[in-house]
């Protein structure tokens, strides 16, 4: 939970730089909602059982519940994010990240702009919390509907096979072209010349010299909206690298995702990390965030259908839990506290609990972050060794002695030197020492 | 309005089941076809034959816009910031958990639960509160101590008052100390955080009510109401915060079977609220103290008293013999925290700053309820 709080503080101080609200929806949804959006990953949405009300459904994503929200708010437009629990029945494979309930952190900007305006910003979001979770290198990959649709044109797919071969080509991040064009062809039934095409475009990635080599390309130019989706290419990699993230993103033919409902930009960010880690270690490796241009949604669920074009990216927050929990575990656990506890007030002697007390009470209501163990008498032992453990800079020692002279012992759990220290200046001595604790910890 | 990929599916397997009939291939083939093209045409149907456009939430749960939002992250940075100065860890859980972790739990509201559908595998519910799942927690991992706090949200089906602040999905905000200590610190830190996020939050004045399970059947027993009728006249002593002692009165004698002798003699206690004072009254109460069980809350409750004031919160606690609360887990120390700001003031349509806002309690038992070796 500590590791995740970090992530969250990253991704959210993110979003908010970019001046993005937060909205939150219900965990589930009316069944109805969800039906008919999701293709055929459908199978894969958790239902609630009838119970004489509503039928209802968990909800699979939170972009689906986010133009129910845009549409039933009459919203034109928003900027929000989004960070909470979605489900899957899917099959669990809990050591490569994959769960049937796990986080999501989607960043959505809704409404009409000018064109890839928005769409160059959610690359340079990416970006931003990708440095800044200190993940390893990694790349943004992107493309365009369009651009694949037009693709498929010229290579000759005949249409009512773009979906199918699109799916195809959505896994050649995990397999080999061999087998992928072995599906197409065998599996469905795509001409062989077809798929070779197709292969000598998918091999393509790069920045401005491949724009130019496809604007080139009588075939694909040929489509009327290939060409539009290149000349949208054009200005997301001329924004990008005034967002100074050009050198991170690569236009890549070979993009496909998987949901439907893209119309524009696709987006997936990769971690290319070294895979050959230490055994039992997370690589940093692999997809951690996806997105693109969805403009039909919103309209899907107006009754006017009116149009309210959408553009976003989704962090895949469980991917980089795994990687950093990994990571400190392989480190010792160190530097993750799980309390933030400041200072722990002790005693050695018997019959001190009331002291104890009233000095947490004087910490508390300075604000300090306090405790003491709840026993009567506790051995000094005990509480040195819980200040030890959970990292606890200071200690408060109350004693016989020390009361009668007006104050109380301050020891640093890491030096072991104590000092008295008379009532009155305790909050301010603890608060001085506190300060200088954080300062050397950041250095 | 279906996605053109649908419709393009719709139209290839169309082809496919003409081609197919077209061929004469064998029968299984083609039924096998026409329900795959069911199947797409029904995902397309599905979303004009309901009519409309789904356009709301399910009953009971709402969206929270920007600027609920922005209130809401204030009030969990305020209450966050007090767990976690009092050296509290964060554990989070499922939104369900097996139907048979929550079953036997929560007494008459288990119809409240929901389930989720069998689907082929293990039986689901969503969770009702976040204490059943911490100790569930607690017992799979064989936690012998633990502070912990939890801040999410829980489900139950029940009838909705979205005025009033009643959903079905809401938020629960949970401390808990979990762990063999000596008697009734932890238990006043308990009261001392209530006390520092209601005054952090500055909704008005309150009061933070306590008294004791045992102290509540010790005065059962010594007002002579039978012991299987304890739990049933609880839970009606517990309606007094709402309503008149005449009619829980009445309730206690006329539905649950009374004798109007220990009615009344209930109806002196209950009546009851003090601090110290009141604790030595009742410390001097021979017929209360000649039940084992009031003793042993009494003598609980004078430690709290102290710690509480040891802890500056003292002049904020109640001691109330009307506090009873609705859980059968408990098995000591009760709390409820009310906001007791003046119910006319504010202007009309505003939420007034009254009502309970916080409870608790001890609860010993629970966790052995998972552990087979208790």
């Amino acid at each position: 939970m500590a590791i995740r709080e970090g992530v969250f503080s990253v991704i959210i101080s993110c979003f908010k730089r970019h001046g993005a609200v937060s909205i939150s929806t219900p965990v589930f949804e009316l069944k109805e909602t969800l039906l008919g959006k999701y293709g055929e990953d459908q199978k894969l949405i958790y239902d609630l059982a009838d119970q004489g009300g509503e039928l209802l459904s968990l909800r699979y994503d939170l972009t689906v519940p986010f133009a129910r929200y845009v549409a039933m708010n009459k919203i034109k437009t928003i900027k929000r994010y989004h960070i909470d629990r979605v489900y899957r029945r899917d099959q669990p494979r809990m050591t490569l990240g994959r769960y049937r309930e796990f986080y999501q952190c989607d960043f959505d900007i809704a409404g009409e702009y000018d064109p890839m305006i928005p769409d160059a910003e959610c690359v340079r979001i990416v970006y931003e919390i990708l440095s800044q979770l200190d993940l390893g290198s990694f790349i943004i990959k992107v493309n365009h509907r369009n651009v694949l649709d037009g693709m498929f044109e010229a290579c000759g797919v005949p249409p009512e096979k773009f979906r199918s071969i699109c799916s195809s080509v959505d896994k050649l991040d995990k397999t080999e072209w061999e087998e992928v064009k072995k599906e197409m062809v065998e599996g469905k039934g795509l001409e062989e010349a077809v798929a070779d095409k197709i292969g000598e475009y998918v091999k393509l990635s790069g920045h401005f010299e491949l724009l130019e080599k496809l604007m080139s390309d009588m075939g694909l130019t040929a489509v009327a909206s290939a060409r539009a989706g290149l000349e949208d290419m054009k200005l997301l990699l001329h924004y990008c690298e005034l967002f100074g993230v050009l050198d991170k993103v690569s236009f890549d033919l070979s993009l496909a995702r998987g949901l439907d409902y893209y119309t524009g930009v696709i987006y997936e960010a990769i971690l290319t990390g070294d895979a050959t880690m230490k055994d039992g270690e997370v690589p940093a490796v692999g997809s951690v965030a996806g997105g693109g241009r969805y403009d039909g949604l919103v309209g899907m669920f107006d009754p006017k259908g009116q149009h309210v074009p959408c553009v976003g990216v989704s962090i895949g927050i469980e991917r980089v839990f795994s990687i950093l929990e990994s990571r400190a575990k392989e480190a010792g656990g160190k530097g993750i506290r799980t309390v933030e506890t400041q200072v722990m007030v002790a005693s050695g002697q018997k019959n001190l609990l009331e002291q104890r007390m009233k000095v947490c009470t004087l910490l508390w209501n300075a604000g300090i972050k306090t405790e003491m163990l709840y026993k009567r008498n506790p051995k000094l032992l005990n509480q040195f060794q819980y200040s030890e453990r959970e990292g606890v800079p200071l200690l408060v020692i109350v004693g016989e002695e020390e009361t009668v002279k007006g104050g109380v012992k301050i020891r640093d759990t890491h030096t072991r030197e104590e000092d008295f220290v008379e009532m009155a200046a305790l909050v301010p001595e603890l608060n001085k020492r506190l300060a200088e604790c954080q300062h050397s910890e950041r250095v | 309005m279906a996605t053109p990929s649908i419709q393009e599916q719709i139209k290839a397997q169309g082809e496919v089941v003409r081609q197919l009939k077209k061929d004469k291939a064998p029968d299984e083939k083609i039924k096998e076809e026409v329900a795959k093209l069911l199947e797409l045409k029904k995902l397309v149907d599905d979303g004009k034959s309901s009519g409309q456009f789904v356009l709301k939430c399910p009953k009971g749960t709402r969206d929270y816009d920007p600027f609920q939002m922005a209130i809401r992250e204030k009030v969990f940075s305020v209450i966050t910031s007090c767990f976690k100065r009092h050296g509290a860890v964060a554990i989070s859980t499922p939104a369900f958990e097996l139907k048979e972790t929550l079953l036997g739990k929560y007494g008459e509201d288990q119809k409240l639960i929901y389930d989720l559908a069998d689907q082929g595998g293990e039986l689901l519910s969503l969770r009702y509160d976040l204490t059943v799942p911490f100790a569930r927690h607690v017992a799979m991992n064989n936690i012998k101590t633990m502070k912990r706090y939890h801040i999410d949200r829980v489900y139950r089906r029940d009838q909705p008052r979205m005025t009033l602040g009643r959903y079905r999905e809401f938020y629960q905000c949970d401390f808990d100390i979990a762990g063999e200590y000596d008697p009734m610190i932890p238990d006043a830190e308990c009261v001392r955080i209530v006390f520092e996020i209601l005054s952090q939050l500055d909704l008005g004045s309150f009061v933070i009510k306590v008294n004791h399970r045992k102290l509540l059947d010790g005065m059962f027993e010594a007002c002579g109401v039978p012991p299987e009728k304890f739990r049933s006249i609880c839970s009606a002593v517990d309606k007094l915060d709402k309503a008149e002692w005449e009619e829980v009165k009445k309730e206690m004698v006329e539905e649950k079977g009374l004798e109007e002798v220990a009615a009344g003699r209930i109806g002196e206690y209950v009546k009851l609220n003090g601090r110290l004072e009141l604790l030595e009254r009742l410390t001097s109460d021979e017929r209360l103290t000649a039940v084992p069980s009031s003793v042993a809350g009494l003598e609980d409750m004078k430690l709290l008293l102290q710690y509480c004031k040891l802890f500056g919160v003292l002049d904020k606690v109640s001691f109330d013999l009307s506090l009873a609360r609705g859980l059968d887990y408990y098995t000591g120390v009760i709390y409820e925290a009310v906001l007791t700001g003046d119910p006319s003031k504010g202007k009309e349509g505003g939420v007034p700053a009254v009502g309970s806002v916080a409870g608790g309690g001890r609860y010993d038992g629970l966790v052995g309820m998972f552990n087979s070796q208790g």
